[in-house]
């Protein structure tokens, strides 16, 4: 039971992993900050999410499992929240997000010197 | 063996932070700068409990726990700054969303 | 073995890289969010020393506090600050000299540090930790046998409050619930944590790692998202303003009276009996995480209150 425990535990861990790497790929590769932020958020909530359910199935007491789902737990709360707030906050700076009429958002603003 | 698959869990978490740090560096928007820093400390959280777990040191999901309960601050606080920001002047639109 | 050497490489390099595009990346914002990761990245380094305690502080004070501290601030400087200095011909070879002087003293540290008896001084604080009145060593150290380090570390606080509030007066932040519903819900949701995460460091500091610091900070997080929410109304009143200065000095007050109380007693500063130990450290460590927590909100208002 316990050896079972682990194997789905260490399983569910690596299925975390990728959404990690989405996320970065995403942040990296995705055109403006709204699609960046709906990347971010999946390694937020689902990568870390499995991570925590992976580690809390193997942990040795209650407590240290219920440890576990409160961080998971708080990171919804946090990056769930902290996502709705950047996006109000980007939107009320004037970036507007990218539609198919005006497909890059980013480009036609002069490129400042960013040297300061 | 679930020690060596946390630790290659843990390096390449930090890797992959590493990846998405490029962003700070590019930005070019200062919200863009932000996810940077949030998805590096979501990164350092799930490193942390794996580190936790693979060298069996219990203290390392408190700080975890600290990071999660803190990541909220760092965002909130951008959020407010730029609302101030846009409150006080309206040119500072442009300011605000680049600086 | 090579996993853990790849991760303390990645570790390292990433913090150089960090620490360089804070102190010369041309983008303040880009900097101040890079001294944020930083933070984070600092307290996995600790972790990776096997200091659990110092990653604990770390994580409250450098990732939470002082970033937003940073953050804050940046919005205050002048919007269009002047074209950087360039060297004068004549400060060349001073900079060179500059340069090269602190390449030796670290040098020499790096010396200093290779020289120090190991391991340290860990037996000699086993041996007294039954005297001490606590069950963790780096409480034990932080609270009794160095207590004047940390009376002085907290003196330090104090001082760098007044100074904040010598600037000027407070600034109140701008954050409409009706623009920005998310930001109230936040703090109802994650304040009970706030005040669980704190009372469950400050309890833990007596056998593990923990103690009054990061319980503090945590505590003081919490105020921020308060400050940044503007519901703490009554420290700007002027009729609170005695109170909230009474409460600033407490954990310093509480500590000299422990200290003083030493003396009369025993005859040494700051020599606490060892009956008394136990309860007298609790009753300094809740003082000195309720005053470390109001002063981070108190540094977090940018000026005296209620001028």
């Amino acid at each position: 039971m316990t050896e079972l425990l682990a194997w789905f535990g260490s399983a569910l861990v690596l299925i975390g992993l990728p959404f990690f790497v989405a996320g970065s790929l995403g942040l990296v590769r995705f055109p403006d900050v709204y699609a960046r932020l709906h990347a971010l958020t999946k390694a937020d909530t689902l990568g870390l999410g499995l991570i925590c359910l992976g580690l809390a199935v193997q942990a040795g007491s209650l407590a240290a499992a219920l440890k576990y789902l409160l961080i998971w737990l708080l990171m919804l709360v946090a990056s769930s929240i902290g996502a709705t707030l950047i996006a109000a906050t980007a939107l009320a700076c004037g970036i507007t997000p990218r539609t198919p009429a005006a497909p890059t958002s980013e480009r036609p603003a002069p490129r400042r010197p960013t040297a300061r | 063996m679930t020690t060596t698959l946390y630790l290659a869990a843990a390096t390449l978490l930090l890797a992959n932070a590493g990846v998405g740090a490029w962003r700070i560096w590019r930005g070019p928007t200062s919200a863009d700068r932000m996810l940077a820093a949030e998805l590096i400390s979501t990164s350092a959280i799930a490193v942390l409990l794996l580190l936790g777990a693979a060298l069996e040191l219990p203290a390392l999901v408190d700080v975890a726990l600290l990071f999660a309960l803190l990541a909220a601050i760092a965002t909130a606080n951008f959020v407010t700054r730029t609302w101030t920001l846009l409150h006080e002047d309206r040119s500072a639109r442009e300011e605000a969303r680049r600086d | 073995m090579a996993l853990s050497w790849a991760f303390d490489l990645l570790l390292a390099v990433g913090l150089i890289w960090l620490a360089w595009q804070t102190l010369f990346g041309h983008h303040r914002f880009a900097a101040v969010v890079s001294f944020m990761v930083f933070g984070l990245l600092m307290a996995l380094v600790w972790v990776r020393l096997s200091a659990p305690d110092i990653a604990l502080a770390e994580a409250a004070i450098g990732a939470g506090v002082t970033g937003a501290l940073l953050l804050s601030a940046l919005g205050r400087l002048p919007r269009h600050p002047e074209p950087r200095h360039l060297l004068r011909p004549w400060q060349r070879p001073l900079q060179l000299q500059a340069l090269a002087a602190a390449g030796m003293l670290a040098v020499w540290l790096g010396w200093v540090a290779h020289r120090l008896p190991r391991p340290g001084l860990a037996r000699e604080v086993a041996s007294d930790l039954a005297a001490t009145g606590v069950a963790h060593e780096v409480t034990a150290v932080l609270l009794n046998l160095r207590g004047l380090d940390t009376l002085l570390e907290v003196a330090v606080m104090l001082t760098a409050v007044a100074l904040v509030w010598s600037l000027g007066p407070a600034l109140r932040s701008f954050a409409p619930a009706t623009a920005l519903p998310g930001l109230p819900a936040l703090t109802h949701l994650l304040h009970p944590l706030f005040l669980l995460v704190s009372a469950y460091l400050l309890w833990r500091g007596s056998h593990a790692p923990g103690g009054a610091f990061p319980a503090g900070a945590v505590l003081g997080a919490g105020g921020v998202l308060l400050l940044l929410t503007d519901s703490v109304p009554w420290m700007h009143r002027e009729r609170y303003q005695r109170r909230l200065r009474a409460l600033l000095a407490a954990g310093l007050m509480m500590f000299l009276a422990v200290a003083l109380g030493g003396l009369l007693i025993t005859g040494t500063f700051f020599a606490i009996p060892t009956p008394l130990a136990a309860p007298l450290i609790l009753a300094i460590e809740v003082a000195t995480a309720l005053s470390i927590a109001l002063m981070m909100m108190a540094f977090y208002l940018y000026g005296e209150p209620g001028r």
